[in-house]
């Protein structure tokens, strides 16, 4: 079977290289993380202890065993720090964003779908020409408008709407609206995949058995659109949840998000041990949300083997 | 779907477009600001592109973040498109539900763990941090965008091409140089510019797996965001901006023509 | 004008001769030796053995999923079999990849390099085997030159036409001169009159390559008229491999005489039975069914009368010696298809049968009509007794 051999290779190759890699710098990772979460502060290099040594053998592993403990845990979920009401405020906050996504994503989305096709590819290109400008960027560009002497201010000023500015900089606002802003391609294009997929035919068969054209919507388009509903509500949601950049620059002081924590504890505190355990409750947090985005991802581009 | 638009389908159109673009158009507006205030328009000027000039710091940056972005969306297309083959043609294999997990994770996963769980390997294996550090961290990351990428233009690519090359004598390996991959390229090189803009976008991975030495761009950006708004910033952003712009409309062009080029074909195909 | 009618009469004395399946002392040039392929639990090819002989036309014919593709897969080396051997000029083909095989196969999808121009895509299998530059120039050209298509060969396959592409997919196919030619539905894409044309392109064009030719197709219509044989598969096996006409007039089970063509096929009651033929008693009919038929049964067994639309008489009054073979009914429903018209009789026990005769007359008023009462006879030749 020489050509089993051959192909074999060949394929065992093209498989290792890609899953040796993603065990060797993703999962492995994590497994570290949850290690050290384990583990306490100590001033040495590195900065926690135990480490483990594989020289040790058996007795070694034991030991090592034995020095790990909850600890951290425990400083990460009492009441007397915030990373509770942290993991309680992202979750609020990265939920109504996603709603909000989807009320202003579905019309953007459903009108790109029924525009003529020639106009389309333009429409499509308009939406993801912002997701290759730089994230940073766009939220930079919200701070002047939105700064007290911003350009928000000084039009409903000149407008004769409002007397003192309107403080929305550095204030849970402003975290919505970037977050909003800059995931709104993320919400657009797979609401519009799903809809444009979607067999006109099939609104005209509901309007010619009688529906009027708003029932035929809820009854016909918004069930078929689901799944694009659920991957843009997903891929909006998950990163919004750990989300540093927007409440770092547009949040205040009080804004309370959990990745914001993370890299406080980290940079600040400079705690390996927290944060590791930020980190991995974070993830049981958004075990579930990921697995079934997944499954949706699989799903869609394996379904055409 | 491909139906007349109503009015409600052209105000969400426009107020959806207006509000992606505004922010940015005023962004480059006050770039060419004479004032240093951000807000208040004092006549054109480009001196902040002039000072820009002078800043080495930020060009120091720059050519980091380039360097950077080009070896890791390299090796990220070649890993992840060997990871989005592995994935559409090989069926089941030992472990497939963890490498397909692997493969889609880092689309939704949050920066901070990522970051954080690379920073921490490369202590526990005691790499010294910096710029190798960072394009290991982005090639890992952005590899997931090129697998998926890569995997919705291979799960449509006609497979009986390549079953037609091996029956005309050519060997597999011969046959993915020659068929597969000139096919699939354009799905590769938007790979490879998915991987570059990321690369050159990331803030938060980057924090954490750099060490001393080798800033980046983006953590230039934000260090100096932290300190206040300047048209300096304003400058800078306005050149990612025009270079971004300039790429994607040259690829439009091009891919455009070869539509029209197509469409001609066909015509001709169709009347011969 | 001359050149080619020679041509054509020895065409003819060829195809009137042809038949190495008859010849014991006749080595197979492909034998499938119970060869079979599971996927999983399911079992695409179930323990088929067939002998193709050089330079024979043959044609698997099956509707889809019986198997038929996965057949030609393994004989290309796309598929390996699960079990069973596979020789071709008597080297088992066992675990040679598809790229060491003698063989060609043109596909459904035509399978065009879509970067390539169509003079490249010829070249491309002759390149594979490093020949000299000036060699590939002569064989493409002669390729080109048979398929008619030198003005052409330096468009993309997407400049073609549909028939365009389908001559593109053959010269590349053929222009490797391999040992077997595979066809996988090579006519579907086509429109129907472009379909015909074509058939009879390809036959001449096997007569005039010596090659040998295997297809696979669900149209009987195509498989009929460019085969030598048809081997009729069904749910993985192979069911009868026959000529055409034998597959039509003396199907081996009723399955085969119900794919093939029109039939009307009903249940009866062995009365007698011996070498010179066979009396069937049907509740369909009061008349004795009488068949010229050797059949090797028993008194009183089961056996089934298929008979074709187009093997039958109607007519309005009874025949002047009617004995036998009528079935007596009433129209039911009338099909005018212009050339022939179909009559749905329906007979006293409620069961319909079909009769078809040609439209000799240009009266458009028919003489037989609805509701009338008719008498269907047949010749003892007319019909076939199945016993599976």
């Amino acid at each position: 079977m020489a050509m089993a051999g051959e192909k074999g290779r060949g394929r065992l190759l093209v498989i290792a290289v890609p899953y040796l890699w993603l065990l060797a710098l993703f999962l492995v990772p994590f497994l570290i993380v949850l290690k050290i979460s384990l583990s306490q502060d100590v001033i040495a290099q590195p900065p926690y202890s135990p480490v483990f040594d594989i020289a040790g053998g058996w007795a070694g592993f034991r030991d090592f065993l034995s020095q790990l403990s909850l600890a951290n845990y425990g400083y990460v979920l009492s009441w007397d720090n915030e990373f509770i009401a942290a993991y309680g405020s992202s979750l609020v906050i990265a939920g109504v964003s996603t709603a909000l996504l989807l009320l202003i994503g579905y019309p953007i989305a459903y009108a790109m779908a029924r525009a003529p096709k020639g106009l389309q590819p333009m429409l499509l290109m308009l939406v993801i020409l912002p997701f290759w400008t730089s994230f940073l960027i766009r939220v930079y560009a919200w701070i002047g408008i939105l700064s007290p002497e911003g350009f928000l201010n000084q039009g409903l000023a000149a407008l004769g709407l409002i007397d003192q500015p309107l403080e929305i900089l550095n204030t849970d606002l402003a975290v919505y609206i970037g977050i909003v802003y800059s995931y709104l391609p993320f919400m657009v294009l797979p609401l519009y995949s799903a809809l444009e997929k979607l067999d006109g035919t099939l609104l005209e068969a509901a309007e010619d058995l009688g529906c009027t054209p708003f029932k035929a919507f809820w009854t016909v388009t918004f069930p078929l659109s689901l799944p694009g509903v659920a991957a843009g509500a997903l891929l909006c949601f998950i990163p919004a949840v750990g989300e540093f950049v927007i409440p770092d620059l547009l949040g205040g002081s009080d804004t309370l998000m959990i990745g914001k924590s993370l890299w406080t504890e980290f940079t600040v505190n400079r705690s390996w041990t927290a944060s590791s355990a930020v980190a991995v409750l974070l993830l049981v947090l958004l075990v579930v949300p990921i697995v079934i985005y997944q499954n949706i991802q699989a799903r869609q581009l394996e379904a055409g083997r | 779907m491909n139906r007349s638009l109503s009015w409600f389908n052209v105000t969400s159109l426009v107020l959806g477009f207006a509000f992606l673009y505004i922010p940015i158009l005023l962004l480059v507006l006050y770039s060419f600001n004479a004032s240093r205030l951000v807000t208040v328009w004092a006549g054109f000027s480009t001196q902040w592109y002039a000072a820009l000039l002078e800043n080495d710091q930020l060009l120091d940056a720059l050519w980091v973040t380039l360097r950077v972005a080009f070896l890791s969306s390299l090796a990220a297309t070649v890993l992840g498109t060997l990871a989005a083959i592995a994935l559409t043609r090989y069926g089941r294999f030992f472990g497939r539900t963890m490498f397909s997990g692997m493969t889609y994770a880092p689309l939704v996963m949050p920066e901070v763990i990522t970051g954080l769980s690379l920073l921490l390997l490369f202590v526990a294996v005691g790499m010294e941090r910096g710029f190798w550090t960072i394009t290991l961290a982005h090639i890992t990351f952005t590899m997931c965008f090129v697998a998926v990428v890569v995997q919705s233009r291979l799960i449509t690519f006609d497979r009986t091409l390549e079953e037609a090359a091996l029956d005309l004598g050519c060997t597999p390996l011969k046959t993915f140089f020659v068929i597969t991959l000139p096919l699939i390229l354009p799905a590769v090189l938007s790979g490879f510019m998915l991987a570059f803009t990321l690369s050159m976008d990331d803030l938060v991975i980057a924090s954490f797996t750099t060490g001393p030495g080798a800033t980046t761009l983006p953590m230039r950006i934000y260090s100096q965001v932290r300190l206040g708004v300047t048209p300096e910033i304003n400058a800078i952003c306005t050149i990612l901006i025009g270079i971004v712009a300039v790429v994607v409309l040259l690829a439009s062009v091009l891919a455009k023509r070869q539509e029209k080029m197509r469409r001609r074909a066909e015509q001709i195909a169709a009347r011969g | 004008m001359a050149a080619d009618k020679a041509r054509t009469q020895t065409i003819g004395a060829v195809r009137r001769t042809f038949a190495p399946w008859n010849d014991p002392t006749a080595t197979p040039l492909i034998r499938f030796e119970n060869v079979a392929k599971r996927f999983g639990e399911f079992v695409a090819v179930d323990g088929v053995s067939l002998d193709i002989y050089e330079r024979e036309f043959f044609a698997l014919l099956g509707p889809s999923g019986c198997g038929k593709t996965t057949l030609m897969r393994m004989l290309a080396g796309f598929e390996e079999p699960s079990a069973g051997r596979i020789t071709l000029g008597g080297q088992d083909l066992a675990g040679v990849p598809p790229y060491r095989r003698p063989v060609n196969m043109m596909f459904q999808s035509y399978a065009l390099f879509p970067h390539m121009n169509v003079w490249d895509n010829i070249a491309f299998g002759l390149r594979q085997d490093g020949m000299p530059k000036a060699a590939i120039k002569a064989r493409v050209e002669e390729v080109l030159a048979l398929v008619k298509l030198e003005p052409f060969a330096r468009r993309k396959p997407h400049h073609l036409s549909g028939g365009q592409r389908q001559r593109v997919a053959l010269a590349r196919s053929v222009a490797k001169q391999p040992k077997v030619l595979l066809l996988d539905e090579p006519l579907t894409a086509l429109d129907k009159k472009l379909r015909e044309d074509t058939q009879f392109e390809l036959m001449d064009l096997q007569m005039s390559l010596g090659m040998t030719f295997l297809i696979v197709t669900h149209d009987q219509e195509e498989a009929m008229t460019v085969a030598d044989r048809i081997g009729v598969m069904n749910l993985g096996e192979l069911v009868q491999v026959a000529p055409p006409a034998v597959i039509y007039e003396q199907p081996a089970t009723r399955y085969i005489a119900d794919f093939i063509g029109d039939v009307n096929v009903l249940e009866t009651k062995v009365v007698t039975a011996g070498a010179e033929g066979v009396e069937l008693a049907s509740e369909k009919t009061a008349y004795p069914l009488h068949i010229a038929q050797p059949l090797d049964a028993a008194v009183g067994d089961t056996a089934w009368l298929a008979i074709r639309p187009e093997k039958m008489r109607i007519a309005l009054v009874p025949p002047a010696h009617l004995a036998d073979n009528c079935f007596e009914g009433v129209i039911w429903d009338i099909g005018y298809l212009g050339d022939l018209s179909i009559y749905h009789v329906e007979l006293a026990c409620g069961t319909r049968i079909k009769v078809s005769q040609p439209n000799v007359s240009r009266l458009v008023e028919r003489p037989i009509t609805w509701e009338d009462k008719v008498w269907v006879t047949f010749s003892p030749d007319g019909g076939v007794v199945l016993t599976r």
